[in-house]
């Protein structure tokens, strides 16, 4: 309950909990096994308004989360906040249900684009049989907010239920601000992450109207190829993820199995285009060295880093210059992976569905394959795994960390850090 | 239309919206503090038997529906 560490600096925080249900797999474990196992959630959609569009692919959710959270319960709620309590009882659960006081357990779930499913069905509603119609549950199913709210009923958790967005970068500075409740003392445990449910045919039309979206409707589980000089954009796809955050004293006072620390966060904005990420990728380097400086890490520490790489012919070579620039000469140490290039993109889900595959990328110190990297950019100076790669703890003796990039449109950028947890 | 017919006509709505088992839906029981309904989802399911049974609920005399007795009761006038 102390506000301040004993040893006067911020409080650590750890990570006993993950759940996530992906396009790969409806919990933690199917999920990560795909992920090694190199697997695409990409799929041809049969929905009929797909004869429309000039995008045919994505990678829905492998489980439906009606299925999970129950019928009536599911009708109050969205798509997205139904995959994100999924995801929220994955980890409850696995970080053993803890007894927390409610006013010391808190929520930051978020999401890019928050309910849109409700929101689209509620205006045909609206339109073709009237207000009176519609659903009194459509406000809390349309709101970004609705998934912090929905957990936070769920759990107790009183200390305060957030949902920050920032595009694609929500779930991950979702996690960050998780971290930052527990060092100012706000909360002992706090239950942090994002989730999407976006593909309808307005997003699909939005995304590809912006000439942001692969078209590779013939080889569905090719189309997401981050850095392969044959991408043509990003694959939509859906989940969520959510993380179990808590202090170390509070976590070693219950006896709590502990996966890593969830070392830092580091945020920048590009100022520069709202849909386009600033050239110079300045922002991103600085993310990620502000993220080493606020984990007290040095460079050298860093041995896999979970990328961004959507599969833009734009954003993945800005990134990997970043990467290369942030970390210097530790660069060549550092195994890089693009796990997009299974899940598809889950907008403000993948920050932390990609904290998650961090987490346990730390845990069995391997890192995910980025499948169809068949033939990369020319000038790639960065170690990309095309198929999981042993990590090798620094030579030093120091912990092992690994990072997660994150950016969404309005230039935002986050990158996070877990190491290895070493003990008390 | 017999007070029955309405009665498991109103459980099969209640069930529906608010997943209580339409068993459970008899008539003395208060929607609010024995099957634990809402105001939003009472709001679903006052439009739910207006559209099954063809009677109009205003809202000034929705709140006034305690009971699933009281809407059988009101239903069962305007039918």
């Amino acid at each position: 309950m102390s506000k301040a560490d004993p040893a006067g600096g911020l409080l650590s925080v750890v990570v006993t909990g993950l759940g996530a249900t992906t396009p790969l797999g409806g919990d933690v474990t199917s999920t990560w096994s795909a992920m090694l196992a190199g697997t695409s959630g990409v799929r041809r959609i049969t929905e009929e308004w797909v004869d429309r569009l000039p995008v045919k692919i994505a990678a829905p959710a492998a489980v439906d989360p009606v299925a999970v959270v129950g019928r009536v319960q599911a009708r109050r709620m969205d798509r997205c906040e139904q995959l994100a309590l999924v995801a929220a009882r994955e980890a409850w659960a696995d970080a053993g249900a803890p007894t927390v006081d409610p006013w010391r357990l808190g929520v930051v779930v978020t999401s890019g684009i928050g309910g849109i499913g409700s929101t689209l069905a509620a205006y045909d509603t609206l339109r073709d049989k009237g207000w009176d119609r519609i659903s009194p549950y459509t406000v809390p199913m349309l709101m970004p907010n609705g998934a912090a709210g929905w957990i936070s009923i769920e759990f107790g958790a009183r200390a305060g239920a957030h949902a920050l967005v920032s595009a694609c970068a929500s779930g991950a500075e979702a996690i960050g601000y998780g971290i930052d409740m527990i060092r100012s003392g706000r909360a002992d445990v706090v239950l942090a992450g994002g989730a999407e449910a976006a593909i309808m045919a307005l997003n699909l039309g939005a995304f590809a109207v912006m000439r942001a979206m692969s078209t590779r409707n013939d080889e569905p589980e090719r189309a997401s190829r981050p850095w392969d000089k044959g991408r043509d954009g990003f694959v939509l796809g859906e989940g969520a993820g959510v993380v179990v955050l808590e202090s170390q004293a509070h976590a070693l006072a219950r006896g709590a199995r502990i996966y890593a620390v969830a070392a830092g966060a580091g945020y920048t904005s590009d100022a520069y285009h709202i849909a386009h990420g600033a050239p110079d990728g300045a922002g991103v380097e600085r993310a990620i060295r502000y993220c080493l400086d606020d984990a007290g890490l040095s460079a050298s520490q860093v041995v896999h880093v979970n990328a961004h790489a959507t599969s833009t012919p734009e954003g993945d070579p800005l990134e990997a210059k970043a990467i290369q620039s942030a970390l210097g000469a530790a660069a060549s140490g550092v195994i890089v992976s693009a796990t997009k290039s299974m899940t598809g993109h889950l907008l403000g889900g993948s920050g932390a569905v990609e904290s998650v595959a961090c987490i346990l990328a730390l845990r069995d110190r391997m890192a995910p394959p980025t499948i169809n990297l068949d033939d990369p950019d020319d000038d790639m100076t960065i170690d990309i795994a095309t198929k999981p790669r042993p990590l090798t703890p620094p030579a030093d003796g120091s912990p092992m960390a690994v990072l997660n990039d994150s950016f969404g449109f309005g230039g935002h950028n986050v990158a996070l850090a877990f190491t290895e947890y070493s003990g008390g | 239309m017999t007070d029955q017919e309405i009665l498991s006509g109103l459980a099969e709505i209640v069930e529906e919206i608010a997943g209580v088992p339409a068993d459970e839906v008899t008539p003395e029981k208060s929607f609010v503090d024995d099957l634990d309904i809402d105001s939003l989802s009472m709001v679903e399911i006052a439009v739910a038997a207006q559209d099954k049974f063809g009677v109009e609920i205003p809202d000034e005399q929705l709140k006034d529906l305690k009971t699933v007795q009281d809407v059988v009761n009101f239903v069962s006038k305007g039918v």
